[in-house]
């Protein structure tokens, strides 16, 4: 028994009465059996209440906001969504922020996908001061870059464009890419490799048919990745356009009027922006907090 | 293993380009203006090291950075042990556990913008739940003035969006123990503690020392959320490295103090990275054994 405990790997090895006996007394162990539950349901409840009262704030006319507080809306309407989908200056924020998160998305896996390979494959002078200089520009302030950033992108005449700010976000996106992939890389054996080459297969065709198919859940949460931080991102985006392709959070800092701030519309634009994150989180939620260890759980 | 082949050089060359394009030329514009003087009319002249010897005098440079590492030290205290605690609690396996996945990772998806402005319409006394509920019990709450109240809101705020980071990364850690583990500690009657302090922990150690530079770093360069919230205010008491500097560059133009205040801000975190390299590297090490 001892033995089969000591060198068994996984739990398949273990007799079934066993393993059902300790998780029966870990659990009891612990907090009772509802007591994981309960520190589970209060966590969760801390973090929806806010994303609850935007909701419900969006949901609500601005009179009924400022007026009577309620816990939720007395007379549901859709007016502040109404607004935004039809006002071209709210719903182009929307637009150009997915335009150039696309683009960064696609430039920084293109990019990144052979760097990543060359990373975890190959060693070659200076490659370990390289990844080192890669890992500073993720933890880099953006506060640093925006004015440099300003004044060189309106020195090549790119400022106000979607590729102004899809190549300023790839300073923190090319690096975090190349660190997921490589993560994932690095768990396919290199006899696969070797063995295409035997097979005659070039370096490209061999890259394509056969590699990336292989990382292609790698591949998906690095792009998701891409997505989201281009997307969180504020500062950079907002110092680099002004009106053409204005993003959607830098539109959102505008709603102040001349009758004060306009809180049922601006929830409402809060809650659009959750909505692409939360469509997407759904797949790659078992590979999130790889993404989050650079790859490395 | 490994094979050496300087070829490699050009699979990483369009990384190198485009990297060089965004980090290299902006921040030699920086130094460039950390070391000289302008009167206008883009004039320039030679200052030396004078920008970097005032902002190494400046208080305010140097209050800046108080509060921001007790805004960093704060924001880790509480996330680290909570997500552990979240974390140890999760759901296994099962639908449970996806639902808790999916919810948890929300608040990281949200533009940190949009993270501002929940908190915002959350906490004001007139519209918000939070705000309208202190109130109601007596607690004088108003985080546009009172100092304790725009603190609290601004670390509440990061704990609500970045605990469940912390919390992802111990879960995967803690995924990665096999069942042998926890059967030996039982065998020996292990307690719970016990079962934390020498089984989970070290397998949660990799995972949770990156979860605490990333926060580290992550909350060293924090902007958008609090300026949101409390726009660095009451007076100065939430302004944080980040603030003051696009203040001091995009606000008032006083580029040259601003460019020296941006180098040595990234020194700082050239050295924090590569203490986190070093660990990175030290596990990866580890890991292939």
């Amino acid at each position: 028994m001892t033995d089969a405990t000591a060198q068994a790997p996984g739990a398949s090895s273990l007799p079934e009465d066993l393993t059902a006996e300790r998780n029966a007394s870990r659990v009891g162990r612990r907090f009772g059996p509802s007591g994981s539950a309960v520190v589970m349901v209060l966590y969760l409840l801390f973090l929806m209440l806010p994303i609850y009262w935007l909701l419900n704030m969006s949901l609500k006319t601005n009179n009924e906001i400022l007026g009577a507080f309620s816990l939720w809306p007395r007379n549901a309407t859709l007016q502040n969504y109404v607004t935004i989908l039809t006002d071209p200056s709210w719903y182009m924020g929307y637009v150009n922020s997915l335009i150039y998160v696309l683009m960064n998305t696609a430039i920084s896996l293109t990019v990144a996908l052979p760097a990543a390979y060359a990373f975890s494959r190959y060693n070659f002078m200076g490659d370990k001061h390289l990844f080192f200089w890669l890992l500073t520009n993720r933890m880099a302030p953006p506060a640093v870059f925006a004015l440099p950033f300003f004044q060189l992108y309106s020195s090549v005449g790119l400022f106000d464009t979607h590729i102004a700010v899809a190549l300023a976000h790839a300073l923190f996106n090319v690096p975090l890419a190349v660190w997921i992939l490589e993560g994932f890389m690095r768990g396919v054996p290199k006899e696969i490799d070797e063995t295409a080459y035997i097979d005659g297969y070039s370096f490209g065709r061999f890259f394509v048919k056969i590699f990336m198919p292989l990382i292609s859940s790698g591949i998906g949460v690095a792009a998701f990745f891409c997505f989201m931080f281009s997307w969180v991102e504020l500062l950079l985006s907002r110092t680099l356009t002004s009106v053409d392709a204005k993003p959607i959070a830098a539109t959102m800092t505008r709603t102040g009027g001349a009758g004060g701030i306009d809180w049922g519309v601006l929830a409402a634009a809060g809650v659009l922006t959750i909505i692409p994150g939360a469509l997407v989180v759904f797949f790659v939620r078992n590979y999130i907090a790889k993404g989050f260890a650079l790859g490395r759980v | 293993m490994k094979t050496d082949n300087q070829k490699a050089w050009f699979l990483v060359l369009p990384v190198l380009v485009l990297v060089s394009f965004s980090a290299v030329i902006p921040l030699m514009t920086v130094v460039n203006y950390s070391v000289q003087d302008t009167f206008g009319n883009n004039v320039f002249f030679w200052a030396g090291l004078e920008w970097f010897d005032q902002m190494l005098r400046s208080e305010r440079m140097w209050n800046a950075l108080g509060r921001q590492l007790a805004f960093s030290s704060i924001i880790l205290a509480i996330e680290v042990p909570l997500g552990v605690f979240v974390a140890l609690n999760m759901p296994k396996k099962g639908v449970w556990a996806s639902v808790c996945l999916v919810l948890m990772s929300l608040p990281l998806l949200i533009p940190w913008n949009v993270v501002g402005t929940i908190w915002q319409i959350f906490g004001r006394v007139d519209i918000g739940l939070l705000g309208y509920a202190l109130d109601a019990i007596g607690i004088d709450y108003n985080y546009t003035q009172g100092f304790y109240a725009a603190w609290a809101t601004v670390i509440v705020m990061d704990v609500w969006h970045w605990t469940s980071l912390v919390a992802l990364l111990a879960y995967a850690g803690l995924q990665s123990i096999p069942d042998a583990y926890y059967q030996a500690a039982k065998i020996d009657q292990a307690s719970r503690w016990a079962v934390f302090r020498y089984i989970e922990l070290p397998k949660m150690l990799g995972v949770l020392m990156i979860a605490i530079l990333l926060r580290f770093m992550d909350s060293f360069m924090i902007y958008t959320e609090p300026f949101v919230v409390t726009g660095g205010g009451p007076g100065n008491a939430t302004t944080f490295l980040s603030i003051d500097l696009v203040k001091m560059a995009l606000g008032q133009f006083d580029l040259g103090p601003a460019a020296a205040f941006s180098l040595m801000y990234f020194l700082v975190i050239m050295v924090i990275s590569f203490v986190f390299y070093t660990v990175m590297t030290s596990l990866d090490k580890r890991d292939a054994k």
